[in-house]
This record gives C-alpha cells, structure tokens and sequence, in this order.
C-alpha cells in the first residue's frame, strides 16, 4: 500500500499518491501489477503506519456499512444472551436451528445445474451424484421460466441456455429418468409457472411408481422477488399469489415432505441490494406468504415448516455471517410474536445459500475459486442448511465440468479439513459479530416499518419502493469499485493485461433444433381432444376459486405443454409489467 | 424540401429526425414547422396526467389499444423530466407501452422536459403538429404532474385526463384543487385496491362544490384497473363526448382561436425581445445601458425602455422608403 | 443555438431478465448528460429497431446476459437496416466471452462491454464514436 505518512487521505484532486502499488485513489486502469514473465505472481507487502495511522479514512463493506477499528462490550450491551441468542436448535434459534448442526448432519451440497436437452441436463445430474453431491438442483432455461414453449417466437436462440428447455411432460420424463426420485431431493429453480413444473414433477414420480407423499425437495416458488427483482415474471400479484397459496395448501395435504416455496434473497442481493436490504426484504417477502397463506384460509403450522429461505453469502464476511444469524432470530420472532405460530417448526428458519455469482469476476477467473471458498465459509460459519459453490467460470458463460468438480470439492474440503463443522455458531459471543447481527436486524425492522407505511409488500413492489432502494445500492457500489474506494482484484488492484483463458461450455444451435423436434412430435402424438378438455378445465378452475394443482395435474398428465397452459392463463389473469424504476 | 414530404409521406424516419430537429432547436426547424403547418389541425388530442406512477402509462398503453381497434392511428408523445444535476435523462414510459410496439399504426416518442419547468417539453405544441400532419388521428400526449406545473398541458390537449389512484393520501388534499380544475375526465386508476369507491364519492362531491353554470361540461369520474384493461372505453367514450360537447357549443372553436392567439402573441414578444437585444448587443448599446445599471445611475426598467425606443427608432428609419 | 442531445437506447432483447446492468448503464449516461430511453424487458429484435427509429437515437446499447448475443444481435442490426436507420451505434453489453467478439463485431456491433466493463469507459466509448450529428 502507499507510503503516504499521514496515512488517512480522501481520494480526490490532490490526494494521489505518487507510489505505484495498491494506491486506492489511482484510477483502475494504472493500477496493473508490474508484467511477471513466466506466470509469476507479483508481491506486495502491506506496511504498517507510523504511528497508529490507518490506511484510509473509511472502512467500509461492500454493502456500504461503515466498520469501526474495534468492537468491545459497550458495543453489546443491550444484548441479552439467553433472550437473544439462546441455544442451538431453540428459540430464537440466532445459533442455528439445530441442536448439534454440522455434528449430526453436514449441510448438503447442492450444485445448480441443468442446460441444453433433458437428456445432457440427465447425464450432468448423474455425473454429479456419483461424485458425491447428495441432492439435484434444477435450472430451467429463459423461455420455461417465463412459460413459453421453445417453439415460440421469443424463444429464438434462447432454448436450453441456460438451463434445461422443459416445454411437456415427455421432457421431464427424461430429465430424471434413471434417477430415484424417492431417494433424491430435488430443488427446482422455477417461480412463475413454478406449479405446472411441480405437477410435472409428481407426474414423473408417479409414472416411476413414487407417490407424491415420498417425494422431497423444493420449488423456488418466491414470486415477490421476481418483481423485486429477478424480473421473471408473468401474471400481476393477485393471481400469482393465489397459485402459490394452491401449493401451500396441496403441498400441505399431498406432498407433506416437499418445501413449496424457497423464499429468496439471492437474486434481491445479484441485483445490487446491500446485505441488509437482501435480509429485510427477502423476510418481508416471507411474511407476505404468511400473511397471504392464513389469508387463504390455512392454518400457519400447516404450512409455515414447509417454508424455506435462500440466500446469497457474499464476499463480505462478517457481514454476511451477521446477516444469516439475524435471519434466524428475525423470523421466529416474527412467527411466534406476530402470527402466533405455535409448532417450533413454523419458528425456524432454514435456507439454502449459494456464492455470489456477482462477486466472480471475467478477469483472472481462477481467483474466483477463492472468492466462493470464503464465501462458502461465511454461509458454513453462519449455520446454512445447503450450499451451492460457484464455479469459478460462471461470470464468463455455463460452467465447464471440471470447473464444477472444483466447486464441490471447495465444500468437501470445507467440510472434512477445515474443522469448522465440529462445534456451532463458533463465531458467538464475538464483540463484532454479535454488534453486527444485532445492527442487521434493527435495519431490517426499520425496513419493515417503511413498507407497512407503503401499505404491505406488493403497494410497495407497486410503487418500485425496492427497485429504486436497490438500484441506489448497485449504482453506488458500482461508482465505489471505480473510484477505487472498493478493491476487487483483477478489476481495479493488481490488474493484468491479459484475461487468461477458461473453458466455456457451449451449446450447439443442435439443441434447439432438437427440442423443436420432441415438442413436435409429442403434440403430434398425444390424445387432442383429452388436451382440449383439461385446458378449458384450467382455464374455468382459474375463472373460480379451487385449487388449480388438480387441473395441472390432469393437463400435463395429457401432455398439455407448459406453454399452452400458461397461455390460458395469460388470458385470464392478465400479464405484469413492471414499474419504471432507476 | 425533402424530409417535409416524407414526413407527409408517412415516412417514420422522417417523422423521428424531424422531431429531433425541433427538439434540439436546430435551424432548419422553424422552417420545418412553417412547412407542416396547413397540414395540421386534423388530430383529437388527448392529455393523461396524474401523480407519478398512478398509471398513466399503462392507461395510455389501453387506450391507444382501443383506438387502434377502430383503425385510428395514434401518435404518443410521453415527457419525463430531465435531471437538473446532469441535463440528462432516463425516459421509462415506453415500458408499458407494449402493445403498439410494433404496430405500424402507432408512433411512441418519449421526450425529455429539458429544463422546462411545467412537466412538458418546450416543444410539446411542435411535436404534436408534427405527428398530426404526419397523419396520426389520435395524439396522446403523457405528462407527469402533482399541481400547478400540468396546467399547460390543457394548451395542447383539447381533452385533459387527469388519473389518480386511492391511498396516496395527504399529498393529494394538496393538489385536488388544481387538478380538478384542469379536468375534463378524471379517472380513478388501479380500482382493484382498496378505497376506490371512497375516492370517486370524494371527488364527485368536490366536483358538486366547485359546479359551474347549468350548461357547462361537468367532468365525469371513472374508475379504471388499467392493468386489466377495465374501465378503459368508458374514458375513451367520455373523451368523445367532450369533444362532441366542446364542437356543439362553440368552445372548440373559440379554444382554438385563444390558443392560437395566444401562440402567436407569445411569438411576437419572443422574436421582437430577440431582434431588439441582438440590436443591443451588436451595437455596444447593451454594455454601455448595463454599465449605467449596474453604477445605478439608471433603473433596469429605463435603461430597458431607452434601449427598446432606440431600437424601434432604428428600425423605422430603416423601413423609410 | 442548438439544443442537440445525445439519445441512448438501452434496450434488453432476448428473454433474460437480468437488468441490473442495463440499469446500472442507463443511469451512468443519464449523469453524463445523455437522454437515454429504456425499453424494458424482453424485447424482440423487431421492437428495438422500432423504438430506435421513433426515438431517433443516435446510439442502441444492447444488454444480453443469457448468452444468445450472436442470435439477436445480427437481427436486431438487420432490423435497423431495413428501416433505413444504419447509422445508428450499436453497442453489446453482457456476458460476453472473447472468442465472440470479432462476430458480433462483424455483425455491426461497434463497441462490445463485458461484465465489470468501467462506466466513465463506456460513456467515453459512446461519446467518442457516435455515427452521426457533432452533438
Ligand atoms: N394494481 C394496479 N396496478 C396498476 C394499475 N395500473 C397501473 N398499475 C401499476 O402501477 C405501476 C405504475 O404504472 P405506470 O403506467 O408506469 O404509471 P405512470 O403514471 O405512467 O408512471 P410514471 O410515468 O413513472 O409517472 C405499474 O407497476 C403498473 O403495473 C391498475 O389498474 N391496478
Ligand atoms: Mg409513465
């Protein structure tokens, strides 16, 4: 770092030191690190400054919170230990929702995957559980999440991208062909149509002799933060929130072991939020689903254990292990105090995380692999109940396969090396993180208050109240990388002239070709009239009030294709468009 | 000239870079405008105002749905306001305009207010021409307003929308009254939520309060959910009977005449301030008229008066044959 | 005196919604001092050229993120071709890979941004390149 004596400078005219190195005021592009020939890297030594100064005036985390230089019991005073922090697996359960956490069961491992046909999407899931991942992760490509069917004209060039193309039950048929369905869990990123795919999923079981009672894994099912922010979307929040309460309450009654809804921060946090914005807004999410399931009639403790969390951990550290523990309390508080839960299972909190994919960067790629190692963790250190590690070329294009077998071993290596699953919540009882957790969660009531006054969460989604708090974030994190103020290596500290080389999966023109081909046929071969009569029963089931997951049920059993049945219900419940927020 | 005949045409490039021309003040514009202008005066103009984000948008995105469903084209003229930081701006209506995307009987421009205060462009009255001797029969015209500031949109609009939505609260009780003034139409937006019922009754009794004579338009309330395309032919059947009405009593005849009036000695006072001050300017009568002020031997208004009487004096003995 | 502004369309073709770019892009130029006018979410290549043309602008930003840029990048230039408006700069944002970009620059792309690309380079690029009017 600079040798500037006076240690604590603004960056701004003047203040530009005139040592090369990490100077944090000097604009990225100067700031390469001196050619190593041979690959070699180049060093650099911190120094100390003379006399207590610090290296910057602001010390900040990437979400812009502003980090003292040291934490003591004056910063915890108001904390109570036995009210706050109770023991694992209790009540208010900030340590962790289970007694021995990792000692009795590590976190799964859980790699999102899925790209091109059923059949190449078959053959990674199978590659992976014989490596020891222990549950599958679905990703559906653009057109299946927004209900198109790959033969339609938006669909153009974005069939199997980024993820598997699932336009009929024949699809999902060959998806998980060869695969127990009774013996694996499956998580399936999927939201707006999230109930027709979840029908296709109990048919397949069904057709593989598994009754939908057997069945576990979890729909992300979280439409609140599409229009947050995700931005896959279809129907306005009405009916969108009444197919989700049909889950609930099928889900309930007939798939009692199936999470039918993954309510996540994740994308809220990709999209540029801060850490305190992913925490209270994906909570005030959850709540909404609460609200709206006991609204619908049901009972909270009959569906509120089936809800489960997803958040992203990002490079931050302490802030993010903060932000998981104040999830937790957070929510039992909420459940118990506010809705009056009473099963302990509707109070606790579980989640899965996933690295930030954000936090990769194009440049030097492999140090990416670092960045989810820390990453992972922070998410590990703050009780998570899965993990998905990013492979280090996700900000380039799909991950290569060995790039994912390097992400999977980053959690085994987490898991069987470091120690950190031998005691839990090692990091309690800390000044820092305490303070941290504690502040996490006074911001995210402040945040609750906001949007109570903006009338509940959906006015607020109206009013692009989120949008706009989480459009600041990301231009201000944005200018703060520029100006240096934020460092990220190989973006604007220690900067090499060539990006190196990574191995990028590509996916053949082919494979549309070929699912155009499937989707032709099974329209060809399938019985017309049994599919005319369950699309008008869709669409009279949407006009009422009943459940709609029988008449899913019934239509992709007849072959329907998710895009003729989301049709329908385009026409009926009218499509969203979102406000105009910057 | 050639992008004139285009223009007329129907030629949509034409259109696009004839409007930039205006917007941008370009020389060639006042001829342009000079050019369309016995070509104009055919077009039924439609204001939308309201709050931010009551839907104005997606209202208009309705409407120009429904009169497309008749074959009328439709022009769309949407303003957002500049940044006073930057002089830039990010212009968003388009988003929900998605219908008439890529219909070729509608024309969308989103235009910037540049440093106009009354939430319109300066331009607004040329771009509506423009669209109107380019051929569109409906012109819609989009501006964002909470008071006094979309008063001007009645100059451009024979017809003025005015969209408000419940729950927004005290804010308001602060503008009713100047938005009902300006109200042909008033809508209440987003009747699915709660508390519509109570905003129409609220506005129909302040409408009672403030009734004109017996004969004169009284400004019906509609509700809408514009998301669901609900209640929107009924604005468009009530935007027809007040033009029928204005036709009937004479008053768009003599709103016409007023504006054009008005248009006219506006542009006078404009170009006789111009010509007089590049006179000042030119002949080093302005630094010496200054000078005298700014040592405040002489007032601003004198100083103002002497340079005109000079000026004028100069002009008449120039015209002397 | 003219009053010239640049105008910008950012516009998101294709069906992925990640617009944090787009965005994050269209508040950069709006504080450079451009007018920029944004489209919204998945917009087919037809709806761009359209808005392009009755916007007048003089620059498309393009922000693909789903991988499909050599689809509907060449047709969205094409569109703008056959409407007469070749003169427009194109620029793709996204994630875009190396090996890729000598295509779509053949395809008429002038300036291609990957993910991390630096805001003040990309307005500077805009700037600097702009195909028509001294503006
Ligand atoms: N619930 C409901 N929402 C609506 C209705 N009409 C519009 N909206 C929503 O309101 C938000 C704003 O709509 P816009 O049409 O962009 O509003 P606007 O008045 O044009 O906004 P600005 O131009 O930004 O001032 C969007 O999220 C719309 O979907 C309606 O009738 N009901
Ligand atoms: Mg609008």
């Amino acid at each position: 770092m600079s040798n500037n004596p006076e240690g604590n400078r603004r960056c701004g005219p003047g203040g530009r030191s005139a040592q090369g190195g990490s100077d944090p005021c000097r604009p990225p592009a100067a700031r390469k690190a001196p050619a190593t020939p041979g690959g070699g890297v180049h060093l650099e030594v911190p120094e100390h400054r003379p006399g207590g100064g610090e290296r910057r005036e602001r010390f900040i985390t990437i979400s812009d919170r502003e980090i003292r230089g040291l934490y003591g019991p004056e910063e915890i005073r108001d904390l109570d230990p036995h009210r706050d922090l109770g023991v694992p697996g209790d009540y208010p359960y900030t340590r962790g929702v289970h007694p021995t956490m990792y000692r009795g069961r590590l976190w799964t491992m859980r790699q999102f995957a899925g790209f091109g046909t059923a059949e190449q999407s078959n053959a990674r899931y199978k590659y992976l559980l014989s490596h020891g991942q222990t549950g599958l992760s679905v990703a559906f490509d653009f057109p299946t999440l927004l209900g198109y069917d790959s033969d339609h004209e938006r669909s153009r060039g974005e069939v199997g991208r980024l993820g598997v193309a699932i336009d009929t039950l024949a699809d999902m048929e060959v998806l998980f062909g060869g695969i127990p369905l009774d013996r694996v869990s499956t998580s399936m990123t999927i939201n707006a149509p999230a109930a027709v795919i979840w029908a296709m999923y109990i048919a397949v079981a069904e057709k593989q002799g598994v009754p939908s009672e057997a069945l576990t894994g979890t729909i992300q099912n979280d439409i609140l933060k599409e229009y947050i922010a995700q931005k896959t979307f279809i129907f306005p929040p009405g009916p969108s929130m009444r197919l989700i309460t049909d889950t609930f309450a099928y889900g309930s009654e007939r798939v009692p072991k199936w999470n039918t809804i993954s309510i996540s921060g994740y994308h809220i946090r990709e999209a540029g939020s801060t850490a305190a914005q992913e925490l209270a807004f994906t909570l005030a999410d959850g709540f909404e689903y609460v609200r709206a399931g006991i609204e619908a009639g049901l009972d909270v403790d009959a569906f509120a254990p089936r809800l489960s969390f997803f958040f992203n951990s990002h490079s931050d550290f302490f802030e993010e292990v903060a932000k998981f523990r104040a999830a937790r309390r957070i929510w039992a508080r909420g459940m118990r105090e506010r809705f009056g839960a009473k099963n302990p299972r509707s109070w606790m909190l579980r989640f899965h995380t996933q690295t930030a994919g954000v936090s990769l960067t194009a440049q030097q790629p492999e140090n990416n692999i670092v960045r989810t190692a820390y990453e992972a963790l922070a998410a590990v250190l703050g009780g998570t109940q899965s993990l998905h590690t990013n492979s280090m070329d996700e900000a380039l294009a799909l991950p290569g396969e060995k790039a994912v077998k390097i992400a999977l071993r980053t959690q085994q290596i987490l898991a069987e090396e470091t120690g950190v699953a031998n005691t839990v919540d090692p990091l309690a009882g800390s000044y820092f993180v305490e303070y941290l957790t504690s502040q996490m969660e006074q911001e995210a009531l402040a945040y609750f208050d906001r949007i109570e006054a903006l009338g509940g969460v959906v006015p607020a989604i109206e009013k692009g109240f989120f949008q706009r708090e989480i459009a600041d974030a990301a231009y201000r994190y944005q200018r703060q990388v520029q100006s240096g103020e934020l460092g990220v290596v190989g973006v604007n500290r220690y900067v090499e002239d060539e990006p190196s080389r990574v191995e990028l999966l590509r996916i053949s023109p082919e494979v549309e070709r070929r699912q155009l081909d499937r989707l032709r046929d099974v329209k060809a071969k399938r019985d017309q009239g049994r599919v005319r009569a369950a699309l008008e029963a869709v669409r009279s089931q949407a006009r009422g009030t009943g459940n709609m997951m029988p008449v899913f049920l019934e239509a992709v059993k007849a072959y329907a294709s998710l895009g003729e049945i989301i049709q329908v219900l385009r026409e009926e419940f009218g499509e969203y468009r979102e406000p105009a927020i910057f | 000239m050639d992008l004139v005949d285009r223009l007329l045409d129907g030629d949509r490039r034409a259109l696009a870079r004839a409007i930039t021309l205006t917007e941008n003040e370009d020389p060639l514009a006042g001829d342009l405008a000079a050019a369309v202008f016995p070509h104009t005066g055919r077009a039924r103009t439609l204001g939308v105002t309201g709050p931010p984000g009551v839907g104005k948008s997606t209202v208009v995105d309705g409407l120009v749905h429904l009169e497309r469903a008749t074959g009328r084209r439709v022009g769309v003229v949407a303003v957002d306001p500049t940044s006073p930081f930057s002089g830039g701006a990010i212009l968003g209506d388009r988003i929900r305009m998605r219908r008439g995307a890529s219909d070729p009987g509608v024309f969308i421009r989103s235009l910037a207010t540049r440093g106009h205060l009354g939430g319109l462009s300066w331009h607004t009255g040329s771009v509506v021409r423009l669209l109107d001797a380019a051929g569109f029969d409906t012109i819609l015209i989009e501006t964002v307003g909470a008071g006094q500031a979309e008063v001007e949109i009645m100059r451009y609009a024979v017809t003025t929308i005015v969209i408000l939505v419940p729950g927004l609260g005290d804010e308001v009780q602060a503008i009713k009254a100047g938005i009902l003034e300006i109200a042909d139409i008033l809508v209440v937006n987003k009747a699915d939520r709660e508390g519509a019922d109570g905003l129409v009754r609220e506005l129909e009794a302040t409408l009672e309060l403030g009734a004109g004579s017996a004969a004169s338009w009284k400004p019906p309330v509609l509700k809408t959910v514009a998301t669901a395309d609900r209640g929107l032919d009924a604005v468009l059947a009530a935007a027809h009977d007040h033009y029928l009405y204005l036709e009937s009593s004479g008053s768009l005849q003599a709103r016409l005449e007023r504006e054009l009036n008005a248009e006219v000695r506006g542009l006078v006072r404009d170009l006789a301030g111009r010509a007089a001050l590049d006179w000042a300017r030119s002949a080093g009568a302005w630094d010496s008229a200054l000078s005298e002020v700014l040592a405040r031997r002489t007032d601003p208004r004198s100083a103002a008066a002497g340079l005109v009487t000079r000026f004028l004096g100069r002009v008449q003995r120039k015209s002397r044959p | 005196m003219s009053h010239a502004k640049v105008r910008v369309l950012v516009a998101k073709p294709g069906l992925d919604s990640h617009d944090r770019g787009a965005k994050v892009v269209a508040r950069a130029y709006r504080d450079a001092g451009l007018e920029v006018v944004y489209t919204g979410l998945h917009q087919t290549p037809e709806e761009i050229a359209e808005a392009a043309v009755q916007e007048d602008v003089d620059v498309a930003a393009l922000s693909i993120l789903s991988g499909a840029h050599l689809t509907l990048v060449p047709e969205v230039v094409n569109r703008l071709r056959a409407k007469g408006a070749d003169d427009v700069l194109i620029l793709v944002g996204g994630i875009i890979p190396d090996e890729d970009v000598p295509a779509l620059k053949e395809a008429g792309a002038a300036g291609v941004f990957g993910p991390g690309a630096n805001l003040d380079e990309i307005v500077e690029f805009t700037l600097a390149n702009l195909r028509r009017r001294g503006a």
